[in-house]
């Protein structure tokens, strides 16, 4: 039996009524990682041994008759900027290349005790800074679909590990579409939560205030079932809101009153466009009510999130200076601002590009400038969105304006990389929850769907996303 | 020339217990370097700061006894720069260029006679590691070991107005707020480095000159003193007093140039996005109000009032926190607020040295509690001694830590008052004492010097009164 194709659901399933073991689980996808790796390079490291000794445990739980947890046995791969004890969290960056975490991320802790199994960290672009999976110390991931092309990014090792079939699910992060953007890139779903419903405690910080712990699955019902086990309250992240929700599969979602957004749809690739079009056309058929809306701040969208995101990650990686964790390197004979400088230098170009421009941004004289006015663009986007959600369940259109592209193409021109990102920084900055869905091909390439809906409304967004998943029926993980 | 001075004070909530943003300890002093620490709190990569409240309502407290207004929400802001001591190279901390964060803004303290200094602002903050250097200085060491176990650890720093024009004042203003903070309980400022100092000063309108590194109050005083000279010196000499920071030099006793040029450092501040803005709520400043302990100006006014203690006393009690609570825990054993308030401020006071009243440690190695003072009063008050017995008594048991009665029971166990004893003295005295003999005779009040001599002889075990009499006896026999 080819348990490693099964979803999470499947997989928990299986074991938990002994039709298949965790072990054996394991073992097949250990064994497909083998296969495929070297054609995707989804993963920085896998955990074969760990993973196979957790297994056993699982599955002498499920003989024992103990409660093993609604993902008991279930393959999962962390992006490797979410710390696991004891398990080197690299961040793609030769900055961290040594480095092993002495506690858990909340996420990683929640996903233990509803019986997952970590298979290995997930690839991404050095700190999560990128669209591509481009900008990793450990090489480029690459596009399941074709492995020529870029998986998206920055959590392009998770969204591809996901497609590839390596594991079930993933856990990667959002910062201005990194779970999205990569989702739809291979045909994946990904969701961004509401700011502050997912602990952000042991993601290693890019920009604090716009990102996300998010999940990647093959299907709508995989991604709520990770929600179900990381969202909600934790008293070591000051900024999460109270509760802890709990989201279904049999939600309602006839006559959904769904708004697609002007501004998403006109900037898109044509294929894009016509894709999304159709995408819309399926949800009228579905009985959704659907019309165009506009969300005229969308101009200003990139402008304001590359200036917070910069702001922001200047001053969270000043922290990677080698004193108290990082790579081999002596301090003798250095003065400890040359040594800083020295050291510092290691950080890749898109990493260095972004510490200068958000010094920059900072600097005095220059804060009312640009981080003050990026902060007002993000009021102006929550006002246009609180005033569109009054009037629509969810909100949608291209997760990518894009088709997923050629691996270098854009990799020497930064402003063209950043602007393939206007569509799901919007939801960043406004800090309302988004998923990416398939939505079809064009050229035998994936383009996701976008579904926002308005802050804790997941299940909302879920109900849509689920009723045009089954309508759409797109194909999720291609032959390798 | 008009001088004007402006002071930070920094003040560690060792009160609190634990760090500003994780559960680590604030007492640090004394432990194996960087024991004292946790993941949040050495910057490391994934972990969040959480805000201690304890730290935000005792910060509230410091800011009401500085007058200042408590504004509804506060916020805690990055300050970014790099040095090995901040582990994760920026520093949380308040600032309110941008609209007033701050947990306290525009007070007023009163000091001395009738003085007061406007408090531009108190802030919330978190202090940084420390770097240990090898031969305990920058300029020798070849390298510098780093302890993070104070990094985190909840800093309070008060900026005044440049409202002082004499160091004289800064010195009054600086006991006062150490005082304050020892009432609330928040500091204990007898720890090393638990309050610090650092000053600013301009003469005659001219730059202003940052004076830091001054580890004692009384060094700041000190330290003022020479800026302002060499202030003084240098515009009347028609040279340009440079905007800088200068370094107390403990030793010299006098202020430096800092040796690594600090250039304008941009801080690029901007509003941590991990701890979410603090809403006080409207009755934070009345819960934090009701919480708080009696302040020096309350207690100086009840000790007045109640006591009828003079205004000097009751200032000079009050000015230490630990001197008042003996008084006051004296009474308890005794009550006769005056006589033991002067035992305390006159005579007490004279045993401790200047360095322990610097460090606020007023009474270390001082063996006498508030019960022995009680003790002492009362034997006085019913005549059981005379004042300068009682004087004497003191002097030994602040060594001995014995009780009064029984220092005064041993004295009097050793006192001589055996005639023959004593006549002996006295005659060898009048031997050497030819002169005064002779002039003893004619004028009885010189009699006292000889008396002094025999108290001398006998190292002041002889009974006065009794000597006295023998000795005027021998007086009258010789002539």
């Amino acid at each position: 039996m080819e348990v490693w194709r099964l979803g999470a659901a499947d997989v928990a399933a299986g074991i938990r009524s002994r039709e298949f073991s965790a072990e054996e689980y394991i073992q097949q996808l250990l064994e497909r990682i083998e296969r495929v790796e070297p054609k995707v390079n989804a993963f920085v490291t896998v955990q074969g041994k760990e993973a196979l000794e957790k297994a056993r445990l699982v599955d002498r739980r499920v003989k024992d008759g103990e409660q093993v947890g609604p993902l008991a046995g279930v393959a999962v791969s962390i992006k490797d900027n979410i710390c696991v004890k004891g398990i080197k969290t690299t961040c793609a960056s030769k900055m961290l290349e040594n480095y092993l975490p002495p506690y858990d991320a909340t996420v990683v802790r929640r996903l233990n005790e509803a019986g997952a199994i970590l298979i290995g960290k997930a690839n991404l672009d050095e700190f999560a800074m990128g669209s591509t999976t481009e900008f990793s110390r450990d090489g480029p991931t690459r596009n399941p679909w074709d492995i020529g092309r870029v998986p998206g990014g920055s959590s392009g090792g998770s969204a591809a590990s996901v497609a590839a079939l390596e594991c079930a699910v993933s856990l990667g992060s959002d910062t201005g579409g990194s779970v999205r953007c990569p989702a739809s890139f291979c045909s994946v779903v990904g969701l961004k939560p509401t700011y502050g419903l997912v602990s952000r405690y042991g993601l290693v910080s890019y920009a604090n205030s716009l990102e996300q712990i998010g999940p990647v699955g093959r299907t709508v019902s995989d991604v709520a079932s990770v929600m179900n086990a990381i969202a909600g309250y934790d008293e070591s992240d000051n900024t999460t809101a109270p509760g802890k929700p709990s989201y279904s599969m049999n939600g309602k979602s006839g006559g959904l009153r769904v708004g697609l957004v002007k501004e998403f749809v006109q900037g898109a690739d044509p294929q894009v466009e016509k894709i999304t079009q159709g995408a819309a056309n399926m949800l009228a058929d579905q009985g959704c009510r659907c019309e165009e809306v506009s969300l005229p701040s969308v101009e200003f969208a990139l402008a304001s999130y590359y200036t917070i995101a910069t702001a922001e990650a200047s001053s969270n990686l000043a922290r990677y200076d080698n004193v108290r964790y990082g790579f081999d390197m002596s301090p003798e004979g250095y003065e400890w601002n040359s040594y800083f400088a020295k050291v510092r230098s290691n950080f890749g170009d898109e990493v260095k590009r972004r510490i200068i421009v958000g010094s920059y941004v900072l600097s005095s004289g220059y804060y009312g400038k640009y981080y003050l006015k990026a902060q007002q663009v993000r009021s102006l986007l929550r006002k246009e969105l609180k005033s569109l959600f009054k009037t629509h369940d969810v909100l949608v259109g291209p997760t990518m304006p894009i088709l997923p592209f050629k691996i270098g193409e854009k990799v020497d021109d930064p402003l063209k990389m950043y602007l393939v990102d206007v569509d799901t920084v919007v939801a960043n900055l406004a800090g309302v929850p988004a998923i990416s869905v398939p939505a079809g091909f064009a050229d035998g390439l994936p383009v996701g769907l976008q579904v926002m809906a308005d802050q804790f409304e997941e299940q909302k967004m879920l109900n849509a996303a689920s009723l045009f998943e089954s309508a759409a029926g797109v194909q999720r993980s291609p032959e390798l | 020339m008009e001088t004007r001075i402006g002071l930070e004070i920094h003040c560690q909530l060792t009160g609190v217990g634990t760090k500003l943003f994780c559960s680590c300890k604030c007492d640090y002093r004394g432990k194996e370097p960087n024991s004292n620490v946790c993941p949040t709190c050495s910057g490391l990569p994934g972990t969040l700061p959480l805000l201690n409240r304890k730290a935000v309502e005792f910060a509230g407290m410091i800011s009401l006894a500085l007058g200042c207004r408590i504004p509804d929400e506060i916020a805690f802001y990055r300050k970014n720069y790099f040095y090995p001591d901040l582990p994760k190279n920026f520093q949380l901390t308040q600032y309110n260029a941008y609209g007033v964060t701050s947990i306290g803004v525009d007070g007023r303290l009163s000091y001395g006679d009738s003085k007061s200094a406007g408090i531009r602002r108190v802030q919330l903050e978190e202090d940084p590691g420390r770097l240990v250097y090898e031969t305990g200085s920058m300029e020798t060491s070849s390298y510098a070991l780093v302890d993070y176990n104070r990094a985190g650890v909840p800093l309070v720093e008060v900026v005044t107005e440049p409202d002082f024009d004499d160091p004289k004042d800064v010195r009054l203003f600086l006991d006062k707020i150490a005082s304050i903070i020892e009432h609330l309980g928040v500091c204990d400022t007898k720890l090393e480095g638990s309050v610090r100092c650092d000053a600013n000063v301009s003469v005659g309108g001219g730059s202003r000159v940052e004076i830091k590194n001054v580890s004692s109050f009384a060094d700041v005083e000190k330290a003022l003193r020479y800026e302002i000279t060499r202030q003084r010196t240098m515009t009347s000499r028609d040279m340009q007093v440079r905007s800088e920071t200068r370094h107390w030099d403990d030793a010299r006793k006098l202020t430096k140039e800092s040796r690594t040029k600090e250039e304008e450092q941009d801080y690029r501040y901007f509003p941590d996005p991990d701890v979410p803005t603090v809403v006080l709520g409207g009755d934070f400043v009345a819960l934090t109000r009701a919480s708080m302990p009696e302040l020096p100006d309350a207690r100086k006014e009840r000790f007045v009032t109640r006591f009828g203690l003079s205004g000097h006393v009751a200032q000079v009690l009050i000015d230490n926190k630990e001197l008042a609570d003996f008084f006051e825990s004296a009474l308890k054993t005794y009550e006769s607020p005056i006589e033991i308030a002067n035992w305390i401020v006159t005579d007490l006071m004279g045993f401790i040295d200047e360095r322990q009243k610097e460090e606020r440690s007023l009474l270390l190695g001082i063996k006498v509690g508030p019960e022995h003072i009680a003790e002492l009063a009362r034997m006085v008050d019913r005549g059981m001694i005379n004042r300068s017995t009682a004087k004497q008594i003191l002097g030994q048991i602040v060594q001995s830590g014995e009780m009064p009665s029984q220092a005064a029971k041993k004295m009097r166990a050793s006192i001589i008052d055996d005639e023959n004893e004593l006549l002996k003295v006295i005659d060898s005295v009048f031997k050497s004492e030819k002169a005064a003999v002779t002039d003893a005779k004619r004028n009885p009040n010189a009699a006292n010097f000889l008396l002094g001599k025999v108290m001398q002889a006998t190292k002041g075990l002889a009974d006065p009164k009794a000597a006295l009499e023998l000795l005027q006896k021998r007086l009258k026999e010789a002539s």
